[in-house]
């Protein structure tokens, strides 16, 4: 063989294995792809299956209040905690800025705005999905592994009834109660370090507060995590009753609940901001001063 | 002929060209059974040949592919929710890990299904409770204790006493012996039997216990991997007694029958099966 019909093999063999290497990367990029699509088709379904039972059937007193009792009362403690120090960090962080422009009564109303409207939803949420969220994706992980949700569909109870629902109606309504909870926290908290510790004029702080946010930014601090926590349930509980065998499938059950729910938290936020702000406008053209 | 004759001479489970097929992969092929009105079927097999699955089928927990199952003249695929919870609690399960509700102690496991749907009062669910836990051999002071307190054993026996609470017309037991020390099974296998005697039920038994099998089994039917077969052979490879399994000449029966490796660690080696 010449040396030039060497190189031109060598060529065409560096084509052929490019021309594979491209084919497997669309190859798996699809199935990704694919994937992606299929879970999430999945956990609409999932989603309307319980809302229809929901609709359908009042669950039992005896399988409501556990799940009560763990998400609300169990949970009270650390969203109380969060919110206090979020709370105190925001007027940390931004009483340097303002003082320097001797604006710092001004605090008031940078601190409460953004704990009602974003950091306390939000964060009491990501908060949740990590305590409630994967506690549930773990619960019916191990439930599902070791035949317990199959025990309960072969005895005539439906698994989705019985599990899911209590779940989600106990989320439904401890998860705004506990964002209540947590921007309370945080205005305590912020109103303590400002006042006490950077020595804050209380009543200009108050005034400003009072002056800068108003009923509907705590109506959409509220409205968002009535939706957070509707996604901690449900991405919880589809987790869990999808949860591969094994300690590992726990897990990795557990841990994808909380991603997935967070993830859903921030992009919820965004839509619903702009969703509350546009209806704002709509009802109030020229501002409110009052709402 | 009357039509309780009728009923009686046709099988209560039909099965007809069932086919499990999980993604790529198919777990069940084609598979052709009826199971008779007091019949204990025992199905045998090694694991992951797809007894669990066909059971689980049998139950609607898990839905063919394609084929048909018909339960005492009314076919599975045909029900909506409500009358396939009907069906369901003319069943009785027990898992092969006994599968109890670990936040619940004994006799709220037991309960369960009668609290469910509130057949009972209060007072008979209580009654019931004890009198089958007596019937699986259990003392009545563990009624208060959760399942994690519980032996192996114990808690398989506590499982039956569960699938039994509902009086069922059909019991499906889950590798009811795996697990658990000779003399135990023996005690399951007997509890098998007496079940059996007490109360009319058919029994389905998956098992990979050959004196399982043989002890507690009218009829006996063999399934084999789906990996391990050729594109058109049968995956029920015997279908008959316990006792005639033993003349068989089919080497794959024989080879299961008498528990032989074989050249299996080649095989696996190879990755075969």
């Amino acid at each position: 063989m010449t040396p030039g019909a060497e190189t031109t093999a060598e060529k065409s063999g560096l084509i052929a294995k490019l021309y594979l290497w491209l084919v497997n990367s669309v190859a798996d990029i699809g199935a990704i792809a694919l994937d992606w699509i299929t879970s999430v088709g999945s956990v609409f379904f999932f989603s309307m299956q319980t809302i229809s039972w929901l609709i359908t059937r009042v669950p039992k007193k005896e399988t409501l209040l556990p799940n009560f009792y763990q998400v609300g009362v169990r949970s009270l403690p650390v969203v109380a905690l969060t919110g206090t120090f979020i709370g105190m960090v925001l007027a940390v962080q931004s009483y340097s800025q303002f003082a320097h422009i001797g604006m710092q009564t001004r605090l008031g109303g940078v601190i409460n705005m953004s704990l009602v409207t974003e950091l306390g939803p939000v964060l009491a949420g990501t908060m949740l999905a990590g305590r409630v969220g994967s506690a549930m994706a773990a619960e019916l992980g191990t439930m599902r592994v070791t035949e317990q949700i199959d025990a309960l569909a072969s005895m005539g109870s439906n698994p989705i009834q019985y599990l899911v629902v209590p779940r989600l109606l106990a989320c439904l309504c401890l998860i705004p109660a506990l964002t209540v909870v947590a921007v309370f926290m945080g205005v305590v908290g912020g109103a303590f370090y400002s006042i006490f510790i950077l020595d804050i004029d209380a009543f200009y702080y108050w005034h400003n507060s009072r002056s800068v946010v108003g009923l509907y930014d705590l109506f959409s601090g509220i409205f968002k995590s009535l939706f957070f926590g509707i996604a901690i349930a449900l991405l919880g509980c589809y987790r869990g009753f999808h949860c591969d065998p094994g300690a590992e499938g726990v897990g990795r059950a557990a841990t994808a609940a909380f991603v997935h729910a967070f993830v859903a938290i921030i992009v919820l936020d965004l839509f619903l901001g702009i969703l509350l702000i546009g209806i704002h406008k709509m009802i109030w053209p020229a501002g409110s001063y009052i709402f | 002929m009357s039509t309780k004759d009728t009923s009686d001479q046709a099988p209560l489970i039909d099965i007809q060209n069932l086919t499990i097929r999980f993604g790529a992969q198919t777990v069940l092929r084609n598979i052709t059974l009826s199971v008779s009105r007091g019949e204990t079927l025992a199905i045998i097999g090694e694991s992951g040949c797809g007894k669990t699955v066909l059971m689980k089928t049998i139950i609607g927990l898990i839905r063919p592919t394609s084929g048909s199952i018909t339960f005492d003249g009314q076919s599975l695929a045909d029900l909506n929710e409500k009358q396939m919870t009907q069906l369901r609690m003319r069943f009785g399960f027990v898992f092969q890990g006994a599968a109890l509700f670990d936040s619940m102690t004994v006799a709220q496991n037991i309960a369960f299904p009668l609290r469910q749907h509130n057949i009972r009062t209060p007072s008979e669910v209580q009654e019931t409770v004890v009198k089958r836990l007596s019937e699986v051999g259990l003392p009545e002071s563990i009624i208060n204790k959760k399942p994690a307190e519980l032996s192996g054993g114990m808690r398989k026996r506590v499982g039956l006493a569960r699938a039994l609470a509902m009086a069922p017309e059909v019991i499906l037991y889950d590798e009811p012996t795996t697990g658990l020390d000779p003399i135990m099974s023996d005690v399951i296998n007997e509890l098998i039997l007496r079940t059996r005697s007490h109360n009319p039920v058919t029994s389905i038994v998956v098992t990979h216990d050959m004196r399982t099998a043989t002890k507690v089994a009218d009829r006996v039917i063999m399934l084999y991997p789906l990996t391990r077969l050729e594109r058109d052979d049968p995956q029920i490879l015997y279908d008959g007694t316990p006792n005639s399994i033993e003349q068989i000449s089919d080497e794959r029966v024989t080879q299961f029958v008498h528990g032989e490796a074989r050249t299996r660690i080649e095989e696996m080696a190879l990755g075969i099966g």
